[in-house]
């Protein structure tokens, strides 16, 4: 076994200095009947080559997003990472490191963690960001919950264009907390009629509003009036931001006045990995901090008065405050941190702005092509990198043929919401900087095909 | 002179007419180690004798403080947000956390004087 | 008030006696000091080139962005140089021997990255359609069926993304679970002190009350206790096994009857599972709702403190509310969402986040458990506990161990009795121990220890690399018995940096940077 580096002698002589006769001694606790006398019905081990062999064949099923026309989004986007991001990741002092417990020999990790935190704020235009939450939907819930802690009430408002997989999740865990939650209907074809609503909803109880922008199917908002509206009422604003790369072209939460951004980084370094890992960025305002989930990296000096970094704050968390932790999470995102990071750093100011140029750019002339397909129907108003449209008839079932064309068209309604009828006929279709030329004219001529 | 007392759980409490002023013994500073943040009552709370009142952190520790008394919270420190360390600097003094009117002052005969106390700290 | 005086000294002391050698950059050779991207990036430097965008109709409208977002970029080589210098202030399980217990630093095996980087697995969308991605759902499938087998139980979630997540996952199944019987007055959740603060924090999370349960003199939880705390409000106990001192709960067996002839539920945290896999089974002992770490047990990488996964199994008796999405196999792979159609029994409690979990660490786990295989998973756990049994053996003489001086699983425990006296703490040691080459052991958990010293080696290690752990720790303790004091007092003096001022950190938080101001603002 090339994992194991004891001899049989090794163990012999161990157990001698134990001073055991086998090893199952040591298992001694475990009640005799307990204990397994064979192996489990799994196979034996296998080399290098099989292990590939096998996984090989089962990736192999798979169509990839770089071997199609790709324009699937809704949450989870599709970018180039530049190669050195994922060289530096691997390299095994950041990769093979634990959560940075004794800062004087991991002041790598807590460096990049300061940096990270430093552009999720800048990102967000807020003031302060934490060291990662697992991923924006469960930041999202996280981010409910701490409302509640600040407003010291214990009702939500979602609006109805939020990414259902985010109210789900909001949804399990105020509901097994006991908290209420008031959650909107989606309203595609007229964006502003969802701020409305939930403006309207604002009461005395309500600790939080929770309102996506670019919203789940792609448009756009203003959320200064509405932030005024939650924060007269003495409920917080909770942006969430599912697409990062957006805030390299759009003004951000923070600018409006929103007091928590939550945030799905995948976009910046990370890969589509079928849904995770992936890394949520949470953002918020100053005096919030001591309510804020998650890990907090902060600078400080060490003996020699030497800059240094450290874990802060850590009577908020799990470990120190147990069933009083502002939240239970303990491994969070760290190396996606990282990829996000070392991307964003070698963007820039001047990169990020270029690279949300060239998706918006990219996404708009998908837009005007669509507008000459007959009964095919942009419906947004407003958009970033992802707009919905309307088709004649099953969006799903256009979907479907036009993936046996060779296109990943999007993502249709029907698989967020299954159950609202009027949602049928529309698909959220994403459109980054990997997508060409060809690859529109490859949908828009897919898309003729299978309506 | 005001007279100070103590709990068991080292809160003292120096009584002033019918108004006590509440923060942690010289001991208890010692061993919670660098405070650096105390959480505080609003004034107009009302308290229970025994209730948790106020939180004391250091960096890997935190701990509730209980009202020695039952009353209501006239006064909170407003100095040690800005300086928790004053806590640990002059627990006695400057480092109080709160003043509350006292409701009931048959309560206070149940609490150690300095001497009973300090004889306290000699068993642990 | 709570005295919690868990606290040390979190100030970072006195520098002692400065570099002999000072040098003009403050560099030492290969360790060079790395100043922030903020400070040494520009805002017009990119590292990435890209075309022109098209020239389009802005979509926009008035939200598009006018405010600088002030971030720096760097090039290329700048970038490689920034993050490799980061890197090297850095300790990981490649760089030395890293004991850190309950967090089982084992050897991460680069096939596993490898592998999670196939475009098959690496470059799907979680949203595409279910016909394009079967080999995806195959593999979560195969993985989730290995989790069955290996530990004895019907049903597994797979979305939890981390342990804690797995543990809120579990106890949200048992909250259905007594919620669907009519059960809902059940609030209280019994957990030992020694538990992980996760077990505590996650239950009172969903509104659950926690009630301590006592660990008796060996360092396990006895049946009598859990019997006379099991009032009928009480809903589950949360128990580690092998528990956090690094010892198989002995009376587990009776504990779970016991909790189940109360109507209650057995969660069992599973962070210690790498201790007794192919050894034995949680499902045969009873247990109802156990996560699994695949970051600790099957090794996908801790990255620094994340990304993990917490799969959490389930018994019988929960298996019918696994969360959305799960995979139902039959001629292909689908995926059951909301709304979809569900077989007879079947009550999903919701949704623990967006997608369907982490599909990265899973490729790894599945790869660690084809590579062991049945025989090289059940031999990983035997080599565990024999490393973490030797080194016990081995230091017992000079350190002291709380439950006396029986066979652990896993991970020694040690408390700090035996440095009673020696002006030394278990945090002086640990720093030492750095100077020495080695990441320190877990210190002050479990709670329940004074002083304790939580020592996992894992299997990944040689007889020859424990043989000089073992004899360095030794060194270090006699040298404390001594009155070495200044080998300790303010270790580390070889580190990247010495002890840092946690006390100013915590006080005056520093958050993030902030762009100096100018000098001539800042003097108005
Ligand atoms: C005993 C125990 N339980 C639970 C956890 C939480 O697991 P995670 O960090 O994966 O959320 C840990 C890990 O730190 C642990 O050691």
């Amino acid at each position: 076994m090339r994992y194991l580096p004891l001899t049989p002698q090794d163990r012999t002589d161990m157990l001698a200095k134990i001073g055991v006769a086998a090893v199952d001694d040591l298992f001694a606790n475990v009640p005799k009947s307990k204990l397994l006398k064979g192996l489990v019905d799994l196979p034996k081990a296998k080399g290098e080559l099989d292990v590939e062999r096998i996984m090989g064949a089962m990736a192999a099923e798979n169509i990839t997003a770089s071997e199609v026309p790709f324009f699937v989004g809704a949450g989870a986007y599709k970018h180039h990472v530049p190669a050195s991001v994922d060289h530096l990741i691997q390299r095994s002092e950041f990769l093979t490191s634990y959560t940075p417990y004794q800062p004087e020999i991991a002041q790598g990790t807590l460096q990049y963690l300061f940096e990270f935190q430093t552009q999720v704020a800048l990102l967000t235009g807020m003031e302060v960001a934490n060291a990662s939450m697992y991923d924006g939907s469960t930041g999202a819930a996280e981010a409910v919950l701490m409302a509640h802690r600040v407003t010291k009430r214990r009702k939500a408002i979602l609006a109805g264009n939020l990414h259902p997989h985010y109210r789900d999740t909001i949804e399990t865990l105020s509901r097994m907390a006991g908290d209420e939650l008031v959650s909107l209907e989606p309203n595609p074809a007229d964006a502003s009629a969802d701020l409305k609503a939930v403006a309207a909803a604002i009461d005395a109880e309500t600790s939080c509003i929770v309102i996506q922008t670019p919203d789940v199917f792609g448009n756009l908002h203003d959320l200064t009036a509405i932030a005024k509206k939650a924060q007269d009422a003495g409920a917080l604003l909770i942006a969430v931001v599912t697409e990062v790369v957006s805030l390299g072209a759009v003004t951000p939460p923070g600018a409006m006045g929103a007091d928590i951004v939550v945030a799905e980084g995948q976009s910046i370094g990370v890969g589509l990995n079928f849904g995770g890992p992936y890394v949520g960025l949470f953002a918020t305002k100053q005096k919030y901090v001591r309510q804020m989930p998650g890990r907090l990296c902060g600078e400080t000096v060490d003996a020699e008065g030497r800059r240094g970094f450290v874990l802060t704050l850590s009577t908020r968390e799990q470990h120190i405050r147990r069933e009083k932790a502002t939240s239970n999470i303990c491994t969070n995102s760290g190396l996606m941190c990282l990829a996000f990071t070392i991307h964003m750093t070698l963007l820039g100011e001047t990169g990020l702005r270029r690279l949300a140029a060239i998706n918006h750019a990219n996404a708009c002339d998908l837009a005007d092509r669509l507008a000459d397909v007959d009964g095919v129907e942009v419906l947004n108003g407003s958009f970033f990198n992802e707009f919905a449209i309307r088709v004649p008839g099953d969006a799903a079932k256009v979907v479907e043929k036009m993936a046996k064309k060779g296109v990943l068209a999007g993502v249709p309604a029907a698989r967020l919401w299954p159950k609202h009828k009027a949602l049928k006929d529309i698909i959220l279709v994403a459109n980054t900087e990997v997508n060409t030329d060809d690859d529109r004219a490859a949908f828009v001529a897919a898309l003729g095909a299978s309506l | 002179m005001a007279t100070t007392k103590y709990t068991k759980d080292h809160e003292y409490i120096r009584i002033d007419g019918d108004v006590g002023t509440v923060g942690i013994s010289h001991y208890a500073q010692e061993q919670l180690g660098d405070v650096v943040f105390v959480e505080l009552p609003s004034s107009g709370k009302a308290v229970k004798k025994g209730d948790s009142a106020a939180v004391v952190e250091s960096v890997k520790a935190a701990s509730d403080i209980y009202s020695p008394v039952s009353g209501q919270v006239v006064e909170a420190n407003p100095d040690l947000e800005g300086a928790p360390a004053t806590v640990n600097d002059d627990p006695a003094g400057k480092g109080w956390f709160f003043k509350v009117k006292i409701a009931n002052p048959a309560e206070l005969d149940e609490l150690m004087d300095e001497a009973a106390y300090k004889a306290f700290l000699d068993t642990l | 008030m709570s005295m919690n005086n868990q606290g040390r000294p979190t100030a970072a002391g006195e520098a002692g006696a400065a570099s002999a050698h000072p040098t003009f950059t403050g560099n030492k050779a290969l360790q060079i000091e790395e100043a922030l991207i903020f400070e040494i990036g520009r805002p017009e430097v990119t590292g990435v080139d890209m075309p022109e965008p098209k020239k389009v109709k802005s979509r926009l409208g008035k939200l598009a962005r006018k405010e600088p977002i002030d971030l720096p970029g760097l090039s290329e080589p700048e970038t490689m140089r920034h993050y490799v210098r980061l890197s090297q202030k850095n300790f990981g399980i490649d760089t030395g021997l890293f004991p850190l217990g309950s967090c089982t630093m084992k050897h991460n095996a680069r096939l596993n990255e490898k592998m999670a980087r196939l475009p098959g697995f690496g470059d799907i969308h979680p949203l595409q359609p279910v016909s394009t991605v079967q080999g995806a759902l195959e593999l979560i499938d195969r993985l989730a069926d290995y989790l069955k087998e290996l530990t004895g139980m019907p049903a597994v979630a797979m979305s939890p993304k981390a342990g804690a997540h797995g543990e809120l996952a579990g106890m949200m199944a048992i909250k259905a679970a007594l919620e669907a019987k009519g059960e809902g007055h059940r609030k209280t959740v019994l957990v030992p002190e020694s538990a992980h603060g996760t077990n505590p924090a996650t239950a009172a999370l969903i509104g659950f009350e926690v009630k301590a349960v006592p660990a008796q003199a060996d360092g396990t939880v006895h049946v009598s206790d859990v019997k006379a705390a099991l009032t009928p409000d009480v809903a589950a106990i949360m128990l580690t096994n092998p528990n956090t001192c690094g010892i198989f709960e002995k009376e587990i067996v009776e504990i779970a009857k016991a909790i189940h002839d109360a109507g209650a539920y057995f969660y069992c945290d599973g962070a210690n599972f790498n201790a007794i896999v192919g050894k034995a089974r949680p499902g045969d002992l009873g247990v109802d709702a156990m996560h699994i770490n695949l970051h600790k047990t099957f090794s996908t990488p801790h990255g620094g403190g994340g990304p993990g996964a917490g799969p959490v199994v389930l018994s019988e008796r929960l298996a019918a509310f696994v969360p959305y999405p799960f995979i139902r196999a039959g001629k292909g792979f689908s995926l059951v969402e909301e709304g979809g159609k569900l077989d007879k029994g079947e009550m999903p409690f919701g949704r623990m986040s967006a997608f369907h979990g982490q599909m990265g660490m899973f490729v790894r786990a599945l790869a660690y458990m084809l590579s062991h295989g049945a025989d090289g998973m059940k031999l990983a756990s035997e080599d565990a506990v024999l490393n973490a049994n030797y080194i016990r053996a081995s230091l017992a003489d000079l350190m002291s161990l709380p439950f006396g001086n029986q066979p652990c699983m896993h991970e020694a425990l040690f408390d700090d009795e035996w440095l009673k006296n020696t002006g030394v703490s278990t945090l002086d040691f640990a720093k030492a121990m750095i100077d020495e080459g080695y990441h320190p052991m877990t210190m002050y958990f479990p709670l329940v220890v004074h002083g304790a010293m939580l020592i996992e080696p894992t299997e990944s290690e040689s007889k020859a690399s424990l043989d000089l752990f073992i004899a360095t720790l030794r060194d270090l303790a006699l040298s404390a018995k001594r009155g070495q004091v200044e080998r300790f007092k303010n270790a580390p003096f070889h580190a990247p940096r010495r002890r840092l001022d946690e006390t100013r950190a915590a006080r005056n938080p520093v958050l993030r940077w902030t762009r100096p101001q100018p000098y001539a603002e800042a003097a108005e």
